[in-house]
């Protein structure tokens, strides 16, 4: 039994909607308890802001990160934010680290802990792919991680909707998820993975997937239904179609409403929207491209049935890696960048290419721009998640500096000085003036997961909660965070404290414990004779078309450390 | 009578059969031999199943010689092993991968006959 | 008599994974599905020459050991060494690969595996203009023109065509090799290319020319091509680019010819832009045909632990990579390495002469389950379960995918995983009490 106390803690958890008091934290074996014996480690916040551990609800860590990591060799030696890049010698209880935009595993876990992170959600896992996924995950120390495994171009999927077979759809996205050991469905430009299978892509909402009979809206609705039925934690976690393209802000507009008839099954979101930013665009070509994210700002504040994250941009070099094949074709050909892809068969695509976003390029400008407007403009912070879509929009490394951005309107005036006037005709920044306070810092980057993910005991600091705890050097009624940005971003650079399930892991900014983090997967419960048909149907797939049997497709449990199964039933 | 060609190595499913059995005769009878063409043995004076001199900037190696008239003429295959690396070439050139396709090589009739592994591989205990 | 079904087959990059397996007192005695190299691995592995136990070269002869002497002897060779290199580790599972990376940073030592005598160019060609690829149901369902460059699958990959490629039946291609056109580039008429619709032989060292010239047609400038490019007339040329251009679904497999041949990682960046051409006008994959059945493994635990496929320097404390200065090869010509420790691989054997004159003269620790040329130098000689059938493990097939080995039978070796970790805890031991 350990117990930890700390004291004077300056606790903003908006999920119980304190902001900013001082308080005592009890913790006992791990978890937030409301009182501790005398014998308790004392540590004293001395006043300093807590929150609890940081949740990257959309992050590419683990899987097909490493295209990243193999084609850019260049990105190991990368130290552009010293003391969360570059190459670090092993030490007695760290081992050797490498990397900015995509770092090796180790420096992934040992830096989103320096941040006061706990927990990761990798954004993309291919089915046939999982186990490199989860062979990822066991050396990422310290973090809780889970994925959202793809299923938005998948032949079975796709069938069954045509076919209108939803309780079988159901069947097989459960079975997909426990052959993923999976947290939720991800889709990913539906439709368009398997157009990418020819070279082609999908153009909107109502385009014919080619050979399958199946619009991106029939996939959307077709697996949020099947995603409801099976009363899964998260809703359906969509990446529209037409990302990066001007005009696109109607497609993503368009998505979002075809989902104001789907009824969540649990108390949470009926969609999840990733990295609008790359979807706010407005404009018909890169010449006239302009922001789109007042459009969909307006949208968003009049619904109340999802939540989106932002995607937003850092200045400097990133590395793109998305399901979106054809996306990262065009990406590659029209920046003379090198190109990666890896369409896995049955299922959807992929590729990776390196890219730099400058703040004299006018494009970059806006779309840097675009991912903050869509922050201040939307006036309710539970329906935001902050992303940078790591590696895409840029390194998590960077998210202190992203905060100055949401909480400073004069940091922003200084990075947007540097921009042409071109570049400020085409966004609506600078006309805003919202600063995000600590505590809607706190929903964006750890409070609205819980509810978003249905993970009650992450994200927060209630009893019973997991005793992940970050403690900033910070005193939030002392300092004025639109002025003092800098001090904001160094605080946020190496908490004070980072406890993970109570145990100190960070002190001071330096990793003082690497323990193994947990991995949570969802096991959905579907009738019996519904899942034999449906494996009737996978098992055809297998015998003809796979290059896998079906008994070596599933990640098996030795490939999981620390595996939490959160188990769920179907409504049949 | 010499020729000139220019030397390849490479997988055969013979030698790969052997890939765990290096130490058996069938690893021997699967890399021990250099492929040409048969205009090329005829010039050499040889028949299959003759000792081979091959000789290269990096050494030399006694094979037995194989008819193969897929190769064209002046090409010459010998299956990757220890045989073949007696005489191909250990220089990267920078980039980390040595010379084990397109080495100029002259081949000869020779009397002596092949070494086996164990001998060939004691040359180099003996360096 | 048990009959294990769907067994993965841990010879070479095509990594099988539907192999019937029937063992009998402990003993495979008959396998199905298996080619000849999978025949070799799983049943005749009772015929070949196991190291059966742990050997120290004492004057000259390698004399039986105890386990932990052979250990003990082992580790103080690397903690002794100042400069050593770990080769080798392809034919063994991720998670042994695991452990050596880990030894290797733990002693300071360079880490390569046998990619630097096989696609290690494929990987510099990938860091150059990436990696254009599918995973192989991919070509099974869709390809229609299907190309190996340098390559010869009948030898080194034999069920590729039938299980997926050429002779494949998928979705959209239930007409198999009848619905698909074969070509082969080689330099020579091999096993493979006899098979081919069409065989496009080159002059030896001339594939950049031949793929440069090929991307200037796709590109629209078949005017700069001269009227033989690598040996090849402007016509035939043209009427390959054709096939390539029209084709539904393009699949460049690519091997040794490609990475070995004069202008070696040059050849792969061609082939990658060659492919980004193409997809302007058809869609076009690449997939290199890997040897090892685990190669492909030891890249990607490497990038992900390390951020680096491969030739990893740990003297700094972090890795350093520059292949050319820090490849196995490299290092062994520079005459560097102070010790050496192999396994799952044998360069005594696959390494040019004056590498392996280089390594007969160091301290070399080896570990395998099998007695071949290494061992012939070796210093130290630690017997090892074979992975796949005597040990579990993970293993990576051409295309990233990866699979699970069972283990079939038992056996009394120690797994490399084990030996790794035993060889680990005894080098940190001796450091300690240094």
């Amino acid at each position: 039994m350990s117990e930890m106390l700390i004291k004077n803690a300056n606790v903003c958890d908006p999920v119980q909607g304190i902001n900013c008091e001082t308080m005592d934290i009890c913790i006992r074996d791990g978890k937030i308890v409301e009182s501790v014996s005398g014998s308790a480690k004392i540590i004293d916040s001395e006043g300093r802001l807590t929150m609890a551990g940081g949740f990257d609800g959309h992050t590419h860590s683990a899987g097909k990160i490493n295209v990243g990591r193999f084609m850019n060799p260049n990105d190991a030696r990368k130290n552009l934010v010293p003391g969360l890049s570059g190459q670090v010698a092993r030490t007695e209880k760290t081992r050797a680290q490498v990397g900015y935009n995509t770092p090796n595993t180790y420096a992934i876990g040992y830096r989103y802990a320096k941040l006061g992170y706990t927990t990761i959600c990798e954004a993309a896992i291919p089915l046939l792919a999982a186990r490199h996924t989860h062979e990822e995950f066991k050396e990422i120390p310290i973090l809780d991680k889970m994925g959202l495994s793809l299923f938005g171009s998948n032949w079975q999927v796709m069938e069954y909707i045509r076919d209108k077979e939803p309780e079988k759809l159901a069947a097989y996205v459960s079975w997909g998820l426990r052959a993923s050991r999976g947290y939720g469905v991800k889709i990913v430009n539906p439709g368009g993975g398997e157009a990418w299978g020819w070279g082609r892509n999908v153009s909107g909402l109502y385009d014919p997937v080619p050979n399958f009979d199946v619009t991106p809206a029939e996939i959307l609705m077709g697996l949020a239904e099947a995603n409801e039925r099976l009363q899964l934690p998260h809703s359906v976690h969509v990446h529209c179609n037409n990302l990066g393209k001007p005009g696109n802000y109607a497609t993503t507009i368009e998505t979002m409403k075809l989902f104001e008839k789907i009824n969540p099954s649990r108390d949470r979101q009926a969609l999840h929207v990733t990295h609008v930013q790359f979807n706010a665009y407005a404009g018909t070509s890169w010449r006239d491209f302009e922001t789109g994210a007042p459009m969909v700002a307006d949208y968003v504040n009049g619904a109340d049935h999802m939540t989106f994250d932002l995607g937003q941009v850092i200045f400097g070099p990133a590395i793109t890696m998305t399901a979106d094949g054809p996306v990262e074709y065009a990406n590659a050909r029209m920046l003379h960048e090198k190109w990666s892809n890896q369409d896995i068969e049955l299922e959807d695509a992929s590729g990776v290419v390196p890219l730099f976003y400058s703040p004299k390029s006018f494009v970059n400008a806006v779309q840097w721009a675009i991912g903050l407007e869509l922050a201040l403009l939307v006036k309710d912070p539970w329906k935001v998640m902050f992303t940078t879509d790591s590696p895409n929009g840029g390194s998590f490394v960077n998210y202190p500096e992203a905060f100055t951005y949401l909480m400073s309107a004069k940091r922003r005036e200084e990075v947007i000085s540097g921009f042409s006037k071109m570049a400020i005709d085409r966004m609506v920044l600078p006309g805003i003036d919202r600063e995000l306070d600590f505590y809607e810092l706190a929903v964006v980057t750890r409070g609205i997961q819980s509810k978003m993910y249905s993970m009650p005991e992450k994200g927060n600091l209630k009893v019973g909660s997991d005793a992940d705890i970050a403690i900033y050097d910070i005193l939030p009624g002392q300092i004025d965070p639109s002025t003092e940005y800098a001090k904001v971003k160094k605080a946020f650079s190496g908490a004070a404290y980072t406890l993970k399930d109570g145990e100190v892991v960070v002190k001071d900014g330096e990793i003082e414990a690497t323990p193994k983090g947990k991995v949570y997967w969802v096991n959905a419960k579907v009738p019996a004779n519904i899942d034999s048909a449906m494996q009737k149907d996978i098992d055809v797939k297998f015998r003809k078309y796979y290059t896998v049997s079906k008994s070596n497709y599933m990640v098996e449990d030795t490939y999981l450390q620390k595996p939490v199964e959160i188990a769920t039933e179907g409504v049949f | 009578m010499k020729i000139k060609a220019n030397l390849i190595s490479g997988r055969t499913a013979d030698q790969g059969a052997h890939l765990e059995a290096k130490t058996h005769k069938g690893y021997f009878d699967a890399c021990t031999y250099c492929e040409l063409n048969s205009a090329d043995l005829a010039r050499l004076g040889a028949s299959e199943g003759d000792s081979l001199k091959v000789t290269t900037e990096f050494g030399e190696v006694v094979i037995f010689a194989k008819a193969n008239d897929g190769n064209p003429e002046g090409l010459a295959f010998i299956p990757m092993g220890p045989w073949a690396n007696a005489v191909l070439d250990p220089d990267t050139h920078g980039c980390g991968m040595p010379g084990f396709k397109g080495v100029p090589a002259e081949i000869e009739v020779t009397d002596e006959k092949p070494l086996d592994m164990k001998s060939l591989m004691k040359k180099y205990m003996e360096d | 008599m048990p009959v294990i079904k769907d067994a993965v087959c841990s010879f070479c990059g095509s990594l099988c994974d539907d192999i019937t397996v029937t063992v009998e007192d402990n003993k495979i005695t008959k396998v199905g599905n298996a080619c000849i190299l999978g025949h070799s691995k799983f049943v005749g592995m009772f015929e070949h020459d196991r190291i059966e136990i742990p050997m120290i070269r004492k004057e000259g002869e390698l004399v039986p050991v105890s386990y932990d002497e052979a250990i003990e002897a082992a580790a103080k060779i690397l903690v002794k060494s100042r400069r050593t290199l770990s080769y080798g580790w392809c034919s063994t599972s991720c998670e042994a690969i695991s452990g050596a990376i880990q030894l290797a940073e733990e002693t300071g030592s360079v880490i390569d595996s046998t990619a630097n005598v096989c696609h290690g160019p494929t990987a510099l060609a990938a860091q150059e203009k990436g990696s254009p690829s599918a995973t192989l149901g991919e070509i099974k369902n869709r390809a229609d023109v299907i190309l190996f460059w340098g390559c010869n699958p009948v030898h080194a990959h034999p069920r590729h065509m039938s299980r997926y490629s050429v002779f494949s039946k998928g979705f959209f291609t239930e007409k198999g090799r009848k619905g698909r056109k074969m070509v082969v580039i080689d330099v020579r008429k091999t096993d493979t290319a006899k098979l081919a619709d069409k065989y496009v032989e080159i002059d030896q060292g001339s594939d950049l020319l031949l793929i440069t010239a090929l991307r200037s047609i796709v590109n629209g400038h078949e005017e700069v091509i001269p009227e033989t490019v690598a040996g090849v007339p402007k016509a035939e040329i043209l009427e390959l680019a054709e096939i390539l251009k029209n084709a539904k679904f393009v699949c460049v497999f690519f091997g040794m010819g490609v990475t070995q041949s004069r202008s070696k990682y040059k050849n792969g960046d061609a082939v990658s832009s060659l492919i980004s051409d193409l997809n302007q006008h058809t869609k076009a994959v690449m997939i290199a045909m890997r040897g090892h059945y685990n190669v492909t493994g030891f890249g990607q635990v490497a990038t992900w632990e390390t951020g680096f496929p491969m030739a990893i320097d740990f003297a700094k404390g972090y890795p350093y990579y520059n292949p050319g200065e820090t490849g196995a090869n490299d290092l062994l010509v520079r005459e560097e390495p102070d010790a050496a420790i192999i396994s799952a691989a044998d360069p005594g054997a696959h390494f040019p002469q004056k590498a392996v004159r280089h390594l007969a003269r160091i301290s070399v620790i080896q570990i395998d389950p099998y007695a071949n040329p290494t061992t012939e130098i070796a210093d130290v000689v630690i017997p090892a379960a074979v992975v796949g059938i005597e040990a579990e493990g993970t293993a990576y097939r051409m295309d990233a995918i990866s699979l699970h080995m069972k283990k079939l039978i038992d056996s009394k070796f120690k797994t490399d995983e084990e030996i790794v970790k035993d060889l680990t805890a005894k080098v940190r031991e001796l450091k300690r009490g240094a």
